[in-house]
């Protein structure tokens, strides 16, 4: 018991006086998983759009993939991108293996089912009326289409959010993929993994209490943005 | 002179069960045409055709400005306007949802504003105007269907049903305002119902759909 609070003290410690190390880990946590967020993000919608909005044949078939994939687990994604970027996989000539990004590759497969499939059910929860209206006051159909996103913007922010969560707090891909190189691609939750193997909880401490506060920063805005959606629905 | 509809042997049916049969009429004037018929009789599926929404199944749906006959681009469809029954409300303000259809058109938005203001007056809702939309009665939101159909000055102003889902206090509402459309006279405003008596009084050309045909009420 007295480790543990020795780990929180010291811990704090770190936080309060802006540890280089820990900052370090810090913004490059948040660099790969806000560009995996981003690319996710644009991919998703346009997947969730282009599957809600249009009707064509095997549809059914990429909403029951997504909707698998959005449980994919982070170490078959980490193994799958490992193969296709190591020296003899496919894509092995870019040397992307052991670099930040072949940790935003194996964070993007991660989010971009859960943006797809959530932004798809929003866009197809928006009542009928609404593209009829678009339609019936002049909209071409690429204003139809940004109406409709418009009007499911509160389930596709929550899919975005939700997808957040799962790339800040995913350790099993990026771990194989990255290598946990520290300084290059050590991140929060595989320096989480290390340390606590090491036994050097202060560190581990430290990076569990910010990412705590991460998630509860971005589980707060999920239950603000539902109710602001609930609110004017 | 401006835009008119001529429609001429229309014939649509749905699961093989004709709604229009060979449906003709020519809106040319200026003014108000109120078409009444039972439900089920193709007034909507009419409006639906009218509107460019649907296709017909033969027959022809022509537009023709300055004796011309106009392409169905999207430039007509942008001057011809339907409000639906249930209006369809955007998740947003009273303002914004007026706004839409000149913000989509790329008018500056000084003139969005003053012909927003200016439509939202004319149906009552001025001081509603920051209101979420979709938290108006269903009375007020039918107006402001019609300040939205109104306020992009279509030539031709389809109305179906304007008041089938609404109270008594607000079909009194929405008749007047019509009224003092009408009182305008800038453009055909094609209205259904089937409400005898609304259909006089709103009507300067009263029309009938009978056996998917229109005939002269």
């Amino acid at each position: 018991m007295d480790s543990i609070l020795e780990g929180f003290k010291k811990a704090l410690f770190l936080i309060f006086n802006l540890d280089r190390e820990l900052l370090g880990i810090i913004l490059l946590s948040l660099k790969v998983s806000g560009t995996a967020l981003i690319i996710s993000s644009v991919l998703g919608l346009l997947a969730g759009a282009l599957t809600g909005l249009k009707k064509f044949p095997g549809r059914g078939i990429i909403m029951t993939i997504l909707n698998t994939f959005m449980g994919l687990p982070p170490v078959v994604v980490g193994l799958f991108v490992y193969l296709l970027l190591s020296r003899r996989g496919p894509f092995g000539f870019m040397a992307l293996l052991y670099t930040p990004s072949a940790m935003i590759i194996a964070q993007c497969i991660l989010a971009f089912p859960i943006v797809a499939a959530l932004s798809h059910s929003a866009i197809i929860k928006i009542d009928p009326l609404i593209k009829q209206a678009s339609l019936t006051l002049g909209a071409t159909p690429f204003q139809v289409t940004t109406a409709m996103i418009r009007e499911a913007r509160y389930g596709i922010m929550a899919g975005i959010i939700a997808a957040l969560g799962r790339v800040m707090a995913e350790v099993g891909a990026i771990l194989i993929v990255g290598g946990n190189i520290a300084g290059y691609t050590r991140v929060m939750t595989t320096t989480i993994a290390l340390e606590t193997d090491k036994g050097n909880f202060e560190l581990a401490l430290a990076l569990g209490i910010i990412l705590l506060m991460i998630s509860l920063i971005i589980n707060m805005a999920l239950y603000l943005i539902q109710k602001k959606g609930a609110l004017q629905t | 002179m401006g835009l008119t509809l001529s429609i001429s042997r229309v014939y649509k049916s749905y699961d093989g069960k004709p709604v229009l049969k060979d449906c003709s009429f020519s809106f040319e004037k200026s003014g108000t045409y109120v078409l009444t018929g039972p439900n089920g009789s193709g007034k909507s599926t009419l409006f639906r055709i009218c509107t460019l929404l649907e296709e017909t199944d033969r027959g022809d749906v022509n537009y023709f400005s300055g004796g011309a006959a106009v392409v169905k681009t999207i430039e007509l469809r942008r001057r011809i306007t339907l409000l639906l029954p249930k209006v369809g409300v955007f998740n947003t303000t009273v303002f914004k949802n007026v706004a839409y259809g000149l913000m989509i058109r790329g008018i500056n938005r000084d003139e969005v504003t003053e012909r927003v203001i200016k439509a939202l007056d004319f149906v009552g809702l001025v001081h509603k105007k920051n209101q979420k939309a979709l938290t108006l009665s269903s009375g007020e939101m039918q107006r402001l269907g019609i300040a939205r159909a109104m306020v992009v000055e279509p030539e031709i102003l389809f109305l179906d049903e304007p008041t089938a889902s609404v109270d008594q206090e607000n079909t009194e509402i929405l008749e007047d305002i019509i009224l003092r459309m009408k009182r305008m006279g800038r453009s055909i405003v094609v209205i259904t119902t089937h409400d005898m008596n609304q259909a006089k009084r709103l009507a300067d050309w009263l029309l009938l759909m009978k056996d998917g045909k229109i005939v002269p009420g």
